[in-house]
């Protein structure tokens, strides 16, 4: 066993772990954070997208080991004082969610491309190339994410 | 989808990783980003009894334009594709690097990390090959040079010994008069690709006086095709007589997405797609 000492949404947690447990299910399953959701686990569809140090990483394709001594967001840090962001309320504006599993990938995954400064329709579109919606069709996905840029 | 059970060892310094690989040879793997690793291992199609975390290893995560780019193993594929350097000096792998992968997978994936797993699909391999290239291994020998045209031997397989790492790559300078141009096609963006071209094309006095061109994702390597352009003035009609006599003894491998025959003719327009950009693109 492992020891993982990890700032998660701001909150400091520390926990012993098997090396093959994936940061997926740490989260999920060892931190109850289950708004990461966990599709393909093979780091194609996106969902379980989360920030890593400031950057968004696939959790399935980290072992929980890895994170020792780094810091995590994952969606449930995003409206932690209640009020939604700039990014979610776009989102819930444009109607860029319908069944929501793709979603808290899909957050995390604009939040990182928003921080790299206001990205153009083929930015937004290329990086969500790696998030998959069953829902959507992903063009209100595409609008909240450039409403979120200007707000 | 859960990877089966290993011990994991974080690696603080090169030696200590070496040391680690030395004990465990066949047994270890190393694990750098860990995007083309672990779906691997989530998929038990690699079963390692050792993981060797080299993410920790200080200052192999450097990049250096002092001559040559070398590309430090540790730089993930986003940083390389936001840096300056990448713009100014290495025109080629800006272009390839949004074809790797999706953004989220290129924060995480290392440069080194593609180059050591070799996938023939794989846009760096590609790109190393073309520009003529190096890979920069340690070992209980210490270190050594290996050309890209020799490294890459077959999929996922390379002339790294088990209990060698990848430091470095070097990325030699093209200097005035050279254009490239990077060609793919998948059926999504990120997707495994169909075919691409990556063509570097050197221009004196308006005429051909260097021209290579590669391929990914058709065989089982990168591979640099035969194009005798020297002397030429590199027109839709060149290009596309070169693609196509360059492909003649070639053997694609086909997919479930594409017959060879399907891949021999996407493989032969992106070859000439390539020429013509490089080559327009040396004015």
């Amino acid at each position: 066993m492992i020891e993982v000492d990890v700032v998660v949404n701001g909150r400091r947690r520390r926990d012993w772990v098997e090396p093959r447990l994936l940061l997926s299910d740490f989260l999920r399953h060892g931190l109850g954070l289950t708004g990461t959701h966990v599709g393909c686990e093979h780091g194609v569809c996106g969902a379980c997208t989360v920030a890593l140090d400031g950057v968004a990483v696939r959790s399935c394709l980290l072992f929980a080991a890895q994170v020792d001594g780094h810091e995590l967001l994952t969606v449930e840090g995003l409206a932690a004082d209640g009020a939604l962001t700039p990014l979610q309320e776009a989102f819930r504006e444009e109607h860029a969610l319908q069944c929501g599993f793709c979603t808290p990938g899909m957050l995390i995954t604009a939040g990182d491309l928003l921080a790299r400064g206001r990205p153009t329709r083929e930015q937004v579109e290329d990086a969500l190339s790696g998030q998959i919606c069953r829902c959507t069709g992903y063009e209100p996905i595409v609008r909240a994410i450039l409403k979120a840029a200007d707000a | 989808m859960k990877p089966a059970a290993f011990e994991y060892r974080r690696a603080q310094s090169v030696d200590e990783a070496l040391a680690l690989l030395r004990e465990h040879g066949d047994d270890a793997k190393v694990l750098a980003g860990g995007q083309s690793l672990v779906p691997l291992l989530n998929m038990r199609l690699a079963r390692p009894a050792v993981l060797v975390d080299v993410n920790a290893v200080p200052g192999l995560d450097r990049i250096e334009a002092n001559g040559a780019v070398r590309i430090g193993t540790l730089v993930r594929q986003r940083a390389l594709e936001t840096s300056p350097v990448t713009a100014a000096r290495l025109p080629l792998v800006a272009e390839a690097l949004p074809y790797v992968g999706h953004l989220v997978t290129r924060n995480r994936g290392t440069v080194g990390g593609s180059i050591a797993h070799a996938d023939a699909a794989a846009e760096l391999p590609l790109c190393l090959a073309v520009l003529e290239g190096a890979v920069v291994v340690e070992g209980p020998g210490g270190r050594r040079d290996l050309p890209a045209g020799d490294f890459f031997v077959t999929h996922f397989t390379t002339r790294l010994a088990p209990d060698e790492l990848v430091v470095e790559t070097v990325w030699p300078s093209h200097g005035a008069g050279w254009g490239f141009a990077f060609e793919e096609l998948a059926q999504r963006r990120g997707d495994y690709a169909i075919s691409m071209a990556a063509a570097a094309v050197r221009v004196d006095d308006g005429r051909v006086a260097e021209a290579r061109v590669g391929i990914g994702s058709v065989v089982d390597r990168p591979t640099l095709l035969s194009v005798e352009l020297a002397g030429e003035e590199l027109t839709p009609a060149v290009a596309r007589d070169a693609a196509a006599s360059a492909l003649e003894t070639l053997d694609p491998s086909g997919s479930v997405h594409a017959s060879p025959a399907y891949q021999r003719h996407v493989t032969r327009a992106l070859v000439e797609r390539a020429l013509l950009r490089a080559w327009e693109r040396t004015r």
